[in-house]
């Protein structure tokens, strides 16, 4: 792996470690790291430094789904048109083109099942170019981002071992 | 009543790392960095192979030697990976962990009086191996200046006309100490003229952060005189699975596995299972390990410059070995100490051996979150030592 694919992996897991402390890690220069960061920030590589959320342990009621959506593509804009126009709301957190039995995969929050049905009902549904959409809801959330949001690690081992 | 007891085990002292065990688990809230084994979980394709071979009724012994499609395994990892090249049907025996390899290595290879050379600070279980064997441990002192390597004139003095066996214990457990390439060579020359076998421990093989781990085994005529002693216990994360293997001479491993199967009969056979994919599907899990450790390897070192406290940078297993001798305390005073005032439990380096004094045994099988706790708790008892000195 080159610098950039290990500073990658690092902030994937951890958006909040300092550029010190990449640089201690990777045995690298630290205005090395820092200018690295830099370009890669500026080259659309690193898009945000969001934080990994459990709401489900919060008191804000918040419910997901993932929609399966099937649309006709245009003539000259393929599946890139009726993307943008799905992304452009801000309630839709993703939208993937996808192979396979529909086209775009879209993801979703709301504060209620009622208004994620109804995003789904009035506006996906009312585009012209949606043929049909298929909505399911999270239930629940066991892993997100790589990350086990149902258990905590435990270490088990002895406490000392030769 | 009669003494129930052998005079030979009586007298072998337990293992200096227990009566610390003792004290730190009457500590409730303790840190620990003493553990010798990774943090990680086995990655979960291989124990989903462990699982799927008990749904399957792998329930039962394999062949004395383990399952021969293991030992194939094997073979073709050590070419691929050390450019050694044994035999599986003769050369190769699966064993329960490296430590029954290193046990019944020398009950196959020592007669009563024969020398083994053991360079200390090293794993605790090769002096009293030696002694059940009826052999005679004779410690080299590796020293600090030479980043704990063995050199050939170190090996050159401790021979005398009933040395027949040297134990490699490289990458090191407890200094991270490895032997290059060139340190090697120089030690096979003399073992060569001097006639003496070896027992290379390269368990940590996997895991070194500077030049490719070489095995003596590959080196010109070294592969006769070699007991090659590997597992998966720190290069898979396996080591609950009890998995370990040894190469060598075939007529060695003859003898070996005789013992073995009297012993133990075979090692676990849904482990072997478990073990075949590591192998085949695991390099890449090693590789993330690896650097994880590498990560916290050069976290702890820079916190140790930091602080001031002197190291020697190592470059294998997953343990630093700082020098805490400007403190004018033992080893065992200053882990006492640490472990009550600063509630952070590591090994003095004497649980090693004697040239461990000075030293202490940092592992760093743990979480960076949890080191760095861990040092902040270092650096304020270390800065506290030095208060009081002035």
């Amino acid at each position: 792996m080159n610098m950039r694919e290990k500073i990658l992996t690092m902030i994937e897991k951890n958006s909040r470690i300092g550029v010190k402390e990449i640089s201690v890690m990777l045995g690298e220069d630290e205005l090395a790291v820092a200018n690295e960061l830099k370009a890669m920030e500026e080259e659309g590589v690193i898009c945000g430094y969001h934080t990994l959320i459990d709401w489900e342990k919060t008191s804000i009621e918040k419910v997901s789904a993932l929609i399966e959506v099937r649309v006709t593509p245009q003539r000259g804009q393929g599946f890139d048109n009726i993307a943008e126009r799905i992304y452009n709301y801000p309630e839709v957190n993703s939208v993937y083109l996808i192979s396979g039995g529909y086209d775009l995969l879209v993801s979703l929050e709301g504060k209620s099942l009622k208004e994620v049905s109804g995003f789904v009902s009035q506006k996906l549904s009312a585009l012209d170019t949606v043929l049909s959409t298929a909505t399911h809801f999270i239930l629940k959330k066991y892993k997100d981002h790589g990350t086990v949001l149902c258990k905590k690690y435990e270490d088990e081992r002895e406490l000392i071992t030769p | 009543m009669r003494n129930p007891l052998a005079d030979e085990v009586v007298k072998i002292k337990p293992s200096g790392i227990r009566k610390f065990f003792d004290i730190v688990s009457e500590m409730k809230d303790a840190i620990s960095l003493g553990v010798g084994e990774p943090d990680f979980d086995t990655p979960w394709h291989i124990r989903d192979e462990g699982i799927y071979s008990l749904e399957k009724g792998r329930t039962h012994y394999t062949s004395n030697a383990g399952l021969i499609e293991l030992r194939e395994e094997i073979c073709r990892y050590l070419r691929r990976r050390f450019q050694v090249d044994y035999d599986p049907k003769k050369e190769t025996l699966i064993t329960v962990g490296g430590s029954e390899a290193i046990d019944i290595g020398m009950r196959a290879m020592l007669n009563p009086g024969d020398e083994v050379l053991i360079p200390q600070p090293s794993y605790v279980s090769y002096e009293p191996c030696a002694i059940l064997a009826g052999g005679k441990p004779v410690i080299i002192d590796l020293k600090a200046e030479n980043e704990f390597r063995l050199t050939a004139q170190e090996l050159l003095d401790a021979i005398t006309e009933k040395t027949k066996l040297l134990i490699l214990p490289f990458p090191n457990n407890p200094t991270g100490a490895i032997m290059e390439r060139a340190d090697l060579e120089a030690v096979a020359k003399v073992c060569i003229e001097k006639d003496i076998y070896v027992m290379s421990d390269e368990i940590y093989g996997e895991l070194t952060y500077k030049e490719e781990h070489v095995s003596i085994a590959s080196l010109p005529q070294m592969k006769e005189r070699t007991l090659l002693i590997n597992g998966f216990s720190k290069s898979h994360a396996m080591t609950g699975w009890r998995l370990g293997y040894v190469c060598g001479p075939a007529e060695i491993i003859a003898q070996m596995t005789k013992i073995h199967q009297f012993a133990i009969m075979c090692a676990p056979t849904m482990a072997q299972y478990a073990a075949v994919d590591a192998l085949k599907n695991g390099d890449g899990d090693v590789a993330q390990m690896r650097e994880a450790y590498d990560q916290r390897r050069r976290f702890l070192l820079n916190a140790f410059r930091e602080m001031g406290l002197e190291c020697f940078e190592p470059y294998g297993a997953f343990y630093v070995f700082p020098c805490i001798k400007e403190f004018g305390m033992t080893s065992d005073e200053f882990a006492n100490r640490f472990l009550q005032e600063e509630k952070v439990a590591v090994v003095p380096g004497t649980a090693f051996g004697d040239s461990g004094e000075g030293f202490l045994r940092i592992s760093y099988a743990y979480s960076i979150e949890k080191l760095k706790v861990a040092m902040g708790k270092l650096e304020h008892f270390i800065t506290r030592l030095r208060a009081c000195e002035k």
